[in-house]
């Protein structure tokens, strides 16, 4: 099983914290930082894994790490999980992320956080690996974001349809909010 | 004015929507922007969040719980906006929703109270058309699934298990096993749908059904040892290397629990290791045989070739590049040396090796593996390039663990393989100078043990804590962190206790009076005071009675203490006081002439022993005691509980402090919590009362101990001065120095110079016995000397020093015992909570029970006599070819190597390539796919069939696939046999044969939908491999194919079927009538790979569903049953006279009642009356009636559908005729 998936960049800001055990925020941002200073010294060309640190883990777990230019990559997994399996998890994890990303970079993890996620939920659920191929998890992401994009699409048409009923009220309206966006400016 | 004026922005910001709100993606952004005062910025961005979830528009508020998520990662609570992310959850749109269960899975848990409130909307969405959905719905639900929701949705899952998707099928498998976590009881009837999707159709489900089993039998093993010919056939056949591991990983906690099960697994995992290349699956190989081995005490020809073939790899790994590699193998050795530790001592060239690794990770396995390889011979030296480490080492961390890791294994068998403990205390001594360690306490513990149990050290040790004493000061201005100053604890004690050993004791008493004593903690002041009168004491005995160095003496140690008299440390000021009025007393006492040295050493008198760990509880309880009787009548409420706890944690702290560490912080935090919430200040008069009531009970009671009996141990052991050759030589080396500090930087690799000195010349001296021995005897035995030389045998020409090993114990207690200790670990370790131990449920005993008493729901019967009807069946086409069993065990022979042969077909360039197990796949059926053993497994059963006494013997001989099912077979046969029974009717009806395959068929119908599930076996009949296996079924008015890849046709791209072998296929219908019986036509087609050439061929066959299999079993109350019976609901008669049978009434019963899964509600002696349910819901009563007079027996049938019901009378009066 795996207990959680950390993503943090070099100066230990997370990226994505993914917990399949409950713990208070609190005691998860204690958790990335430790694990930020388990793994923040070791150096480039040693093994990717270490004994979890004292907040997370206990003798059965250990953290399979991988460092990707910014970015350290963890999981935190017990024993019932193989070590170069879950290296090999990560690697799937990261090209999936640069082929959905195209040419991913830290930055897209900031501002996408929630397709990170999503992407996540392709290849894990509740802790248990669900799928290894990258295509199929490329091939389902991409029809979700189809979908999220028609439903986008079907309810543009009538948001724009609405807008166009108020925009007859909005000259009205438009006076209201200047009326009174003066009035606060004269007040204070 | 202003209400008016917020009304109008607010309908301005309702009228533009989402216009004013900021996106994730602007919040983002503003983060980035305000990094100096972000903490401000996120508290007005979370205002707004506010006040956009308080809005109508559900774009709005899903934007915000967008926003909230983000700002979940970044530590902030958002529990409170759990209605809202609910209210998101539930709208109709996907992106929404998405947003809304995205948010649940990161911030909802099982203590989250709204959950109460999604269950039907999650139902919903577990069922909703969009596989997408349904697909959210789970990721998120496996993130927040509580007892209540496991239970609620239990049987939705289970549907889903069964969907037409794999998408859905695999993500419901393993949904399941958070199902079973949190609701316990449902993993018995889920049970077998769960292992029916090991066979299933896609390999993604097939290997999430994997995933799960091995989960749940990770932490009960022997409940699943059952399933172990399954995953056996799966190991056998499965490419997928995902999957492998897993199932490797399962054998690896089931061959403890089965030995047998070990034996066979051997093979075919050497056979794995020799032949694959990926490093994941030979790494978990290595590992499982090494668990096999662990578990095969004895007993197998061929234990030592895998116990050097598994090193052997293992020393490939670990000289591999790939620090990775390094790692595991390191790892994986550290298990072997348990049981075999010679076979890694002959490595022990590359573990030292590793100790050099620039990665700490590795260096610190490999220290793990040193302990393994100490004998008396390598102490020494391995200990010696330890402490060179230590000094190059920069981490404290792994210093750390040096430092524990050399007390550790020179101390392991009470100082077992230690020659010089002159060496071992300059090891300890130097060991002090560490900076920053956290042992201080352990290395004090082994100086005060050594010093305790090894009597002839004593001189030599207080000489060195001495000097230790001397520099105290050193010890002072250590950082928080590290607790050194500990050792001056034992240094003093030691001082103290053999100060008859001390060269200049009032050297030794001016040194520690002059130090300033206060700046350590409580406990090491305390250990100097009594220590200093211990030395007084020494003093004045050998003072000869010179009555003016004792008055010096005294008044200047009077002088010294009572600047301690202000110690800050409780116990420490106390002891300062009592000590210094001792003094004071005997000042007095000899300026009177009245002083008898007698008196004042009467306090220290006696030897000090080490005492055993178990002592305590070995002492007998005297008759008449009753420990666990209230001594003090039980305070009425638990307070008194809590406050004597949370001072023992107290004085815990004060006594330990420096153990800070080990307390993680935030346990720590937990215990403050726990604490503060318990303890409630009780009133002064309160506590008054109690300790005058405890007084008054303490006086009474004749078991407590008064302060005047102090015990004591006077037990004496012989003293026995006997130093060690040598150890005068060092002492003079010592005294010369002065500055001690720089000459223990030297002292131990002195000693151990010049131990190795003595060492060698030892060894020559004995060598130059042995050759003039042998020089006698012949060459042959100078041989034999060389080789005992190298194998360390030479013991003898170590000294041998005196340890009092164990400690005392009272005098009725034996030495024995370990046991309860254990058991006490064990029960430590078991009270604490744990989900999985709920899931120990044995699932083979419901199989047995489950029938008769029927309360289950049918599944479970129908699935679980899978085995049963695969040992029934397979005989059976046997028996076409009898008689051969000459030729079989050749034939066998030839497989065998066949298969190893092809095993090394399995391979892969790299572990990298468990990435792609569809490519793999896809390459399969070009490629010729191996033989696999599962083709020997019909055979097997055959010879067996031949002599059921086969014993372990012949097992051996054989190979392991075939064996292995029927060992396991063996050990379920009561439980087959108790199915077969009920369950004849199930065995797999022939469809149709070609000369190619034999297909039978079982049918099904689902407990809780309309679908019936068709189970097809096929039987390979050729000696080649058929794939591609295709079904065509045209659907009918009332039945629909469902799963089907294209219309009406349903291909199983991952079933291939070996030379002989045979696998099952599950097909699915949607009935929507049953009415009447039918007849599908159905084709099947596939291919047949004979060499280099493949041959597609067909069967075309009738499927016939008869009325009889749309029946499921349904239980009901006869209460229930009368009402339905009078209620005048069933409108449907029929009535049928069957004319005399042979059989006895009760016994058709039973066979109806099984080939029909019906229940019987009631019986009286010549009447039953049985009861079930159509798959479409329909009741069916049944009354049979036997008369006796004609013998005959007459049935009356109600039911609600009248064909189905005249056909089902038909179809049971032809099966009793």
């Amino acid at each position: 099983m795996i207990k959680a998936i950390l993503v943090f960049n070099n100066s230990a800001k997370p990226r994505l914290i993914k917990f399949f055990e409950h713990y208070p925020e609190e005691i998860q941002q204690q958790i990335v930082r430790e694990t930020y200073q388990l793994v923040s010294k070791r150096d480039e060309n040693v093994c990717n894994f270490l004994e979890g640190g004292t907040l997370i883990g206990g003798n059965d777990y250990r953290l399979i790490y991988r460092h990707y230019a910014t970015l350290y990559f963890i999981f935190c997994v017990d024993s019932s999980e193989s070590e170069l399996g879950i290296l090999d998890l990560i690697q799937v994890f990261v090209e999936t992320l640069d082929k959905c990303f195209e040419n991913v970079c830290e930055l897209d993890l900031i501002f996408h956080v929630d397709k990170v996620h999503y992407i996540l939920q392709e290849m894990c659920l509740g802790g248990m690996v669900l799928e290894t191929n990258m295509n199929e998890i490329v091939a389902r992401f991409d029809e979700q974001s189809k979908l999220e994009k028609q439903e986008a699409g079907i309810t543009a048409g009538p948001t724009k349809a609405m807008t166009a009923l108020k925009e007859m009220n909005l000259p009205q309206k438009i006076k209201d909010m200047k009326l009174s966006d003066l009035n606060l400016n004269i007040r204070f | 004015m202003s209400t008016t004026m917020d009304q109008v922005v607010k309908r301005a910001k309702d009228s533009f929507g989402q216009m004013f709100d900021k996106s994730l993606h602007d919040l983002v952004r503003g983060i980035r922007n305000h990094k100096d005062n972000e903490a401000k910025y996120i508290n007005e961005a979370m205002d707004e969040i506010k006040q956009e979830l308080k809005q109508d528009n559900i774009a709005v508020k899903a934007n915000a719980v967008n926003k909230l998520i983000y700002l979940q990662m970044l530590g902030y609570d958002i529990s409170w906006s759990a209605f809202n992310i609910i209210e998101v959850m539930s709208s109709n749109r996907f992106t929404f929703k998405r947003i809304g269960y995205l948010a649940a899975s990161q911030c909802f848990y099982d203590g989250t109270d709204v959950l109460m409130l999604t269950t039907n909307m999650i139902r919903k969405d577990l069922s909703s058309t969009s596989m997408y959905e349904a697909g959210i719905a789970m990721s998120g639900l496996s993130c927040f699934i509580n007892s209540d929701l496991a239970r609620d949705l239990a049987n939705d899952i289970m549907t889903l298990m069964t969907s037409t998707k794999p998408y859905i099928r695999k993500r419901a498998v393993l949904l399941l096993y958070k199902v079973f976590l949190n609701n316990p009881d449902a993993l018995k009837p889920a049970f077998p749908r769960l292992k029916e999707k090991l066979e299933d159709s896609d390999s993604g489900v097939q290997a999430a059904a994997v995933n799960v089993i091995c989960e749940l039998a990770r932490r009960n093993p022997k409940n699943y040892l059952a399933l172990a010919p399954i995953f056996f056939r799966l190991m056998t056949t499965s490419t997928n290397n995902w999957v492998l591991i897993k199932i490797i990983k399962l054998f690896g906690a089931l061959t403890p629990l089965e030995p047998r099960l070990g034996k066979k697994l051997i093979e075919p995992l050497t056979n794995l290791i020799h032949s694959t290349s990926a490093m994941s699956l030979l790494y978990e190989c290595i590992n499982t045989v090494i668990a096999v081995l662990v578990s095969i005490s004895s007993g197998l020809p061929n234990h030592n070739a895998s116990i050097q073939l598994c090193v052997q790899k293992l020393r490939i790994l670990i000289e591999d590049s790939d620090q990775n590699l390094k790692y595991l193998g390191l790892l994986a050795m550290s298990k072997i040396l348990h049981t075999h530790p010679k076979s890694v001592q002959a490595h022990s060239d590359l573990i030292m090796r590793c100790l050099d690794d620039k990665d700490e990770s590795i260096r610190l396995r490999a220290l793990d593996l040193l302990s393994g390889m100490i004998t008396r011979k390598t102490l020494m030296d391995i200990v010696h390039k330890l402490m060179v480490h230590m000094d190059k080492s920069e981490g404290s961390h792994y210093r750390d663990e040096l430092l524990s890791k050399i007390i550790e294994i020179c101390s392991q068998n009470d100082y077992q393989h230690i020659t010089n403990f002159e060496w071992y205390i300059s090891i300890l001594v130097e060991l002090t100078r560490l900076e920053g360690t956290k042992h201080g306490n352990l290395i004090s513990l082994q100086m005060l043990d050594v010093a305790v149990r090894v009597e002839s050290i004593r001189s030599f040790a207080c000489n060195q804590m001495t000097i230790l004493l001397e520099n105290a000061h050193v010890f002072i201005h250590g950082s928080n962190s590290t607790t050194v100053a500990e050792v001056l604890y034992a240094a003093a004690w030691i001082c103290g206790e053999f100060c008859s050993h001390l060269k200049e004791p009032q050297k030794t008493l001016e040194s520690m009076l002059n130090t300033k004593i206060t700046l350590f903690p409580g406990h090491i002041q305390s250990v100097y005071y009594q220590n200093i009168l211990k030395i007084i004491t020494y003093l004045i005995q050998t003072s000869n009675n010179d009555q003016i160095l004792i008055q010096q003496l005294l008044s200047l140690t009077i002088d010294k203490m009572s600047l301690f008299l202000s110690s800050g440390d409780v116990e420490a000021q106390e002891r300062a006081s009592v000590i210094l009025h001792i003094l004071k007393t005997i000042l007095k006492l000899i300026e009177k002439s009245e002083f008898n040295i007698n008196e004042l050493s009467a306090l220290f008198d006696g030897v000090l022993n080490p005492v055993a760990a178990k002592a305590q509880r070995k002492v007998a309880v005297p008759n008449g005691l009753n420990l666990d009787a209230w001594i003090n009548d039980p305070p009425s409420d638990s307070e008194d509980e809590s406050i004597t706890t949370s001072s023992h944690y107290d004085n815990k702290d004060l006594f330990y402090g420096d153990n800070g560490e080990n307390y993680n912080s935030y346990s720590s935090e937990t215990l403050s919590y726990q604490k503060s919430k318990k303890y409630i200040e009780p009133t002064p008069e309160e506590l008054e009362k109690q300790r005058e009531s405890r007084k008054q009970s303490e006086q009474m009671n004749p078991f407590y101990l008064k302060d005047s009996k102090k015990p004591k141990l006077t037990q004496q052991t012989e003293t026995n001065s006997n130093t060690i050759n040598g150890n005068d030589r060092i002492e003079s080396t010592l005294s010369q120095r002065t500055n001690a500090t720089s000459s223990q930087l030297t002292l131990s690799n002195q000693l151990y110079r010049q131990t190795k000195i003595d060492e060698e010349n030892r060894r020559l001296k004995k060598k130059s016995k042995i050759d003039s021995e042998s020089s006698k005897k012949g060459k042959k035995s100078s041989k034999k000397s060389d080789t005992t030389i190298i194998d360390d045998n030479d013991d003898d020409i170590y000294p041998t020093i005196k340890v009092t090993r164990g400690g005392e114990l009272p005098e009725d207690a034996t030495q024995s015992g370990n046991e309860d200790n254990d058991h006490d670990e064990t029960f430590g370790k078991n009270k604490k909570y744990d989900p999985h131990r709920a899931l120990n449920i044995d699932l083979n005993e419901k199989s047995i029970q489950s029938i008769p008493t029927s309360q289950p729901p049918p599944p479970l019967t129908s699935q679980l006599k899978e085995p049963v009807s695969k040992q029934v069946e397979t005989p059976s086409v046997l028996t076409e070819k009898p008689k051969k069993s000459k030729k079989k065990k050749i034939i066998e022979k030839q497989e065998q190597s066949l298969t190893s042969k092809s095993k090394h077909k399995r391979e892969r360039s790299d572990y990298k390539e468990l990435l792609s197990p569809v490519d793999e796949e896809e390459n399969r059926p070009t490629s010729t796919p191996p033989p696999s053993a599962t083709a020997e497994k019909p055979k097997k059963k055959k010879t067996k069939e031949k002599k059921p006494s086969s014993s372990e013997t012949t097992v051996d001989t054989n190979t392991s696939a075939a064996l292995l099912l029927d060992i396991m077979s063996d050990d379920i046969s009561p439980t087959n046999q108790s199915q077969q029974q009920y369950n004849e009717q199930d065995d797999y009806k022939l469809a149709a044969q070609s000369d190619n395959l034999t297909i039978e068929y079982s049918i099904n119908p689902n407990p809780s939908i309309a679908q019936l599930d068709v189970t097809f076996l096929l039987k390979n009949r050729t000696s080649f491999i058929i794939d591609h296996i295709n079904i065509h079924v045209i659907d009918s008015m009332s039945s629909k194919l469902l799963n089907t890849t294209s219309t009406n046709l349903i291909s199983f791209p991952s079933i291939s079927l070996f030379p002989h072998s045979q696998n099952y296929i599950h097909i699915y219908f949607l009935i929507n009538a049953i009415s009447f019986s039918q007849n599908l036509k159905t084709t099947l087609t596939y291919s047949i790979n004979k060499s280099n050439t493949i041959e597609t061929d067909r069967i075309e066959f009738k499927l016939n569903l008869p009325c009889s299999q749309y029946l499921r079993r349904k239980t009901i109350d006869s209460m229930v049953f009368a009402d339905l019976m009078s209620s005048g609901t069933l409108t449907c008669q029929s009535q049928l006279r069957i004319p005399s049978s042979n059989q006895d009434f009760l016994s058709i019963i039973n066979r109806i009642c099984q080939s029909y899964r019906l229940t019987v509600v009631e019986k009286i002696n010549s009447a039953a009356s049985l009861y079930a349910e159509t798959i479409l819901g329909q009741p069916i009563a049944l009354l049979f009636k036997s008369i006796n007079s004609q013998n005959d027996i007459l049935i009356d049938g109600k039911s609600t559908e009248i064909h189905y019901l005249s056909n089902l009378m038909e179809e049971i009066k032809t099966s009793l005729k």
